[in-house]
């Protein structure tokens, strides 16, 4: 059971991570939102001063798609991949690989959708080549794992405060 | 299509610093060196590890723009380079600021969503059944 609104990571096996959130909304409309571009574009990389340079998707088997976003400093983060499975409503399977990725590959993430007493979860499992490369991914403060940086990012902070 | 400048490319750059970073060892040193600058045999204490084995890791993180060393020839003390280290954390804070915003505004699309349903009436099917996919 997930509560709507908090993400979940978990690493269900050696080459994975797994992202589950719920919303409170019918399967249909969670699908839309996540398959038509029209939709996407209105929540997918909402970052502050971030706006889409492009946000084309075509979701078949074999179709591809390529989202861009520009962030405020004019730099860009794009990321794109091909449709391997679309079965409508319910799961997508695609390969993606950001432009700036660090690890080595690309990845296939799948998306499940199921719904229960009105609340749809959203599970999306991203599958990569390595455990070496899943284990780098986690590693890094995105998923909340990394022991490296705050010591060091504070002091870092702090100095360039003080500076 | 990436402008950063700084000579290497950004992406390239980012794989030398994630890869400095993926041993506990080398992060460990790195947050030694955020409380001040140290020689070899300084950074060798801590662990049990030879200085070779530690100068083998420094020259991972200098090659990596992590670190660098000061003048002093004796010494040669090495020191943190932050710029490096930020590129690399803005790039994962925005990952990771990417996920939950994003499903935020999703929650609110959805609300959105529904209200319109309801308005257009219970004649309609919803959403997926209509294969809206292959039309646009």
């Amino acid at each position: 059971m997930t509560n709507v609104g908090a993400l979940q990571i978990t690493t269900p096996s050696e080459r994975e991570i797994r992202f589950e959130r719920a919303f409170s909304a019918p399967r249909p409309l969670v699908y839309d939102a996540y398959t038509r571009p029209e939709l996407v574009k209105r929540w997918l990389g909402a970052m502050p001063g971030w706006s889409w340079a492009v946000c084309e998707m075509d979701v078949r088997v074999g179709g591809a798609y390529r989202w861009v976003w520009k962030g405020p400093d004019g730099s860009e983060m794009g990321m794109g991949g091909t449709y391997r499975e679309v079965v409508p409503g319910e799961r997508i399977v695609n390969t993606e690989k950001f432009d700036q990725a660090w690890y080595e590959g690309e990845a296939v993430a799948t998306v499940v959708f199921s719904e229960r007493a009105g609340k749809t979860t959203v599970t999306t499992s991203i599958l990569y080549v390595s455990k070496e490369v899943r284990d780098g991914v986690l590693e890094s403060p995105a998923a909340g794992g990394m022991e490296m940086g705050y010591q060091v990012l504070d002091a870092l902070l702090a100095s360039e405060s003080a500076s | 299509m990436n402008t950063h400048g700084h000579g290497q490319p950004p992406a390239a750059r980012l794989d030398a610093t994630f890869a400095a970073l993926a041993d506990p060892t080398r992060r460990a040193i790195l947050a030694r060196l955020a409380r001040g600058e140290a020689s070899v045999r300084e950074l060798a204490e801590p662990f049990a590890m030879s200085q070779p084995a530690i100068s083998k890791h420094l020259k991972v993180l200098e090659r990596a723009g992590l670190i660098s060393h000061g003048r002093d020839a004796q010494r040669r003390p090495r020191r943190l380079e932050a710029k490096p280290l930020a590129e690399a954390n803005k790039w994962i804070e925005r990952y990771r600021q990417f996920w939950e915003l994003s499903f935020g505004r999703l929650d609110d699309l959805l609300e959105e969503l529904k209200a319109e349903q309801s308005t257009q009436g219970r004649t309609r099917k919803s959403g997926a059944t209509k294969q809206k996919g292959k039309g646009r």
